[in-house]
């Protein structure tokens, strides 16, 4: 990414500078300027290797779990309800304790972070591109257009978002597409709105009267110029609500019209150690729990520390 | 004002026909309502006599106007699983929800400010920063595995609360309250915290952004160079200006704590309508599915239309910017 031949990182060895010199010599580019702001607070940067190990364990659980919680043949209904550490006749120990039908609870967790994840970031990403084309037609267009489209964003988030969920799942059933379905039509206002705000901001500034000048189609003014420059919040928002959406699956999911058994999300986990807490086996509901809010939390905190570095008026 | 009410008015009622168009469209478009009245079983007679008698038969603007007409009537059909006026028992599941919300609200507003209040005054202070991480907690911790957790710990470790149900009621002008029997208190304050946990964390942030910004205000500092005792600062010249924007925001989240509540009501067993949709989503009882979601919207657009007429009538500026809009 270096230009001139002084800037180099300390691998790549100029003999002149020493590996210190280089790096006070590197050049400032957005992105390292981004990078070192962003790891300047421990909280962040512990966030956000934690998230990193929740997102690798949730890629890899079928090769590193324990055991594999869904294989029917390994499962045995002798150790359902074990509590955490015990052993199993096989030998195998159960860190986490086993849930009612004798799953691993550690097996159970990977692989229910794999489907909400999945699910989560499935609807945020979807929600994010119908989101933001809406937001910036909105603002590009604007009159009538824009009005009417800001009327039915600010009608939709006048709803609370569990509510509007628990309509469409009432009325679409069960099942993953379906779940993200409602997820999309949950979210995709936050990120009209937040586009729209400050697509209105930069379309006003020269470079888009520059590319309209020069006569580029609408489609190319929109998705080459503006769009990229409306990028730092809609990133903010991203994370944020796909923090919301992993929360809004895990609760729907745990009333039952969400996801359906056969992809047992985190929410469903401790829906399931729900019928046995009262019977005080608590680590049956406690541990998915504690994954998810885990998760949820990690992500809002890098969430809040991209929106301080990617704020322009917190710049330092 | 007239204008501004009128206008919002306008909205609503469109904001009522748009849902109620999008609710029968989405029973009885989507599904096959038919498929879920009919045995599986019954012959091609049978099936022919239910869609008549449904007025499955007529084209859909025919079926919509007369769902309009009898819902209107208040007649949104009859319970599959009570066989009682869906309405009716929507009605009578009323109250016990109203309940839990009020008292989540009133909850998140005696915690919530005071708390706020001391954050904002003493920013630096270690016991702000315990308020404000707690606060942050609370708007990650998912409701309904926070309901759990109560439960695992006032109701089955130390068996200090009861977790389930509503306890003993007694009426008041017809309707029966919990939170006059010692054993409906009981019950009450589990789902309640849980309820209010989210807002109390809202309440604390809001209340704290706003203190902090008001007391560097001239009027404050005004106030306290007349030499007017801390109480009087605080709950005369800086709760006035905190008071708006926490207001709006209780309003309008005051609809959330009727969504949520579903969550709650579902944890602890709370005979309120949140408990009611599930168990109907669950037992395909349609009749009062439709009848909780026409509800509930019309319970929303009044909320929504009070807080905005309210917010209009605490802050001026806000009608002046919705004309200059136009």
């Amino acid at each position: 990414m270096n230009d001139t031949g002084i800037q180099t990182t300390p691998g790549q060895g100029t003999k002149a500078a020493s590996p210190r010199q280089s790096l006070i010599l590197a050049q400032e580019t957005p992105f390292r300027r981004f990078r070192s702001d962003f790891f300047d607070s421990k909280v962040a940067t512990t966030a956000a290797v934690v998230l990193g190990v929740i997102i690798f364990i949730a890629v890899f659980a079928p090769l590193i779990s324990p055991t594999n919680p869904y294989d029917l043949a390994t499962v045995s209904i002798f150790d359902s309800k074990l509590p955490p550490g015990s052993v199993s006749l096989d030998g195998v120990t159960f860190w986490l304790g086993t849930d009612g039908a004798g799953r691993d609870l550690v097996s159970g967790i990977f692989y229910g972070l794999r489907i909400s994840l999945g699910v989560g970031m499935a609807s945020g990403v979807i929600a994010m591109c119908i989101g933001a084309t809406i937001g910036l037609a909105a603002a590009y267009i604007g009159g009538r257009t824009d009005n009417l489209i800001m009327r039915i964003v600010d009608i939709q988030l006048s709803f609370p978002a569990i509510l509007v969920a628990l309509i469409l799942l009432a009325l679409l059933g069960k099942g993953v597409d379906k779940i993200i379905i409602a997820l999309v039509i949950v979210q995709w206002a936050y990120y009209a709105r937040t586009v729209r705000g400050s697509a209105l901001v930069e379309r006003n500034k020269e470079y888009i009267e520059a590319a309209t000048c020069l006569a580029l189609g609408h489609k190319r003014i929109i998705f080459r110029h503006l769009l990229p420059n409306c990028l730092p919040p809609l990133i903010v928002v991203g994370t944020i609500q796909t923090a919301h959406a992993i929360s809004l699956e895990a609760t729907l999911s745990f009333l039952g019209v969400g996801l359906p058994i056969s992809e047992p999300s985190l929410g469903l986990l401790i829906a399931n150690g729900f019928d046995y807490m009262l019977s005080g086996k608590y680590w049956i509901s406690f541990f998915p729990g504690i994954a998810l809010l885990i998760t949820i939390v990690t992500i809002n905190l890098v969430g809040d520390q991209l929106r301080d570095v990617l704020n322009p008026r917190l710049q330092r | 004002m007239t204008a501004f009410i009128i206008r919002r008015l306008m909205q609503s009622i469109i904001v009522v026909a748009v849902m109620s168009f999008l609710v029968f469209g989405g029973v009885n478009l989507v599904g096959d309502p038919v498929e879920m009245m009919v045995s599986e079983e019954a012959d091609q007679q049978e099936r022919e006599r239910v869609i008549r008698s449904m007025g499955l038969d007529k084209p859909w603007y025919v079926q919509y106007g007369l769902f309009v007409t009898k819902a209107v009537q208040g007649d949104l059909g009859k319970s599959f699983v009570y066989g009682e006026e869906a309405l009716g028992i929507i009605v009578q599941r009323m109250p016990a929800t109203f309940e839990l919300a009020l008292a989540a609200l009133l909850m998140a507003i005696l915690i919530g400010i005071p708390l706020g209040v001391f954050a904002g005054l003493k920013p630096e202070a270690r016991s702000s920063k315990i308020i404000l991480t707690g606060s942050i907690l609370g708007f990650s911790l998912p409701t309904f595995w926070v309901g759990l957790m109560f439960i695992m710990v006032f109701a089955v470790m130390l068996g200090w609360l009861p977790s389930t149900g509503r306890g003993e009621t007694v009426p008041i002008f017809g309707i029966g309250v919990s939170f006059l029997t010692a054993d409906g208190l009981a019950h009450l304050i589990l789902p309640a915290l849980n309820l209010a946990l989210y807002k109390i964390s809202l309440v604390i942030r809001l209340t704290r952004a706003g203190t902090r910004e008001i007391v560097h205000q001239d009027y404050i500092k005004f106030a306290w160079a007349k030499g007017l005792s801390i109480k009087r600062v605080i709950f005369v010249h800086l709760m006035k200006n905190i008071l708006i924007p926490v207001v709006t925001v209780l309003g309008l989240e005051f609809g959330g704590l009727i969504a949520f509540s579903v969550v709650t009501e579902t944890v602890f067993a709370w005979p309120g309508m949140g408990k009611l949709i599930i168990d109907s989503i669950q037992g395909l009882d349609r009749p009062v599915i439709v009848a909780y979601l026409m509800i509930i919207v019309l319970v929303f657009v009044v909320i929504n239309l009070l807080v905005d007429v309210l917010y209009s009538v605490l802050d001026p500026r806000v009608r002046v910017q919705d004309v200059k809009h136009e």
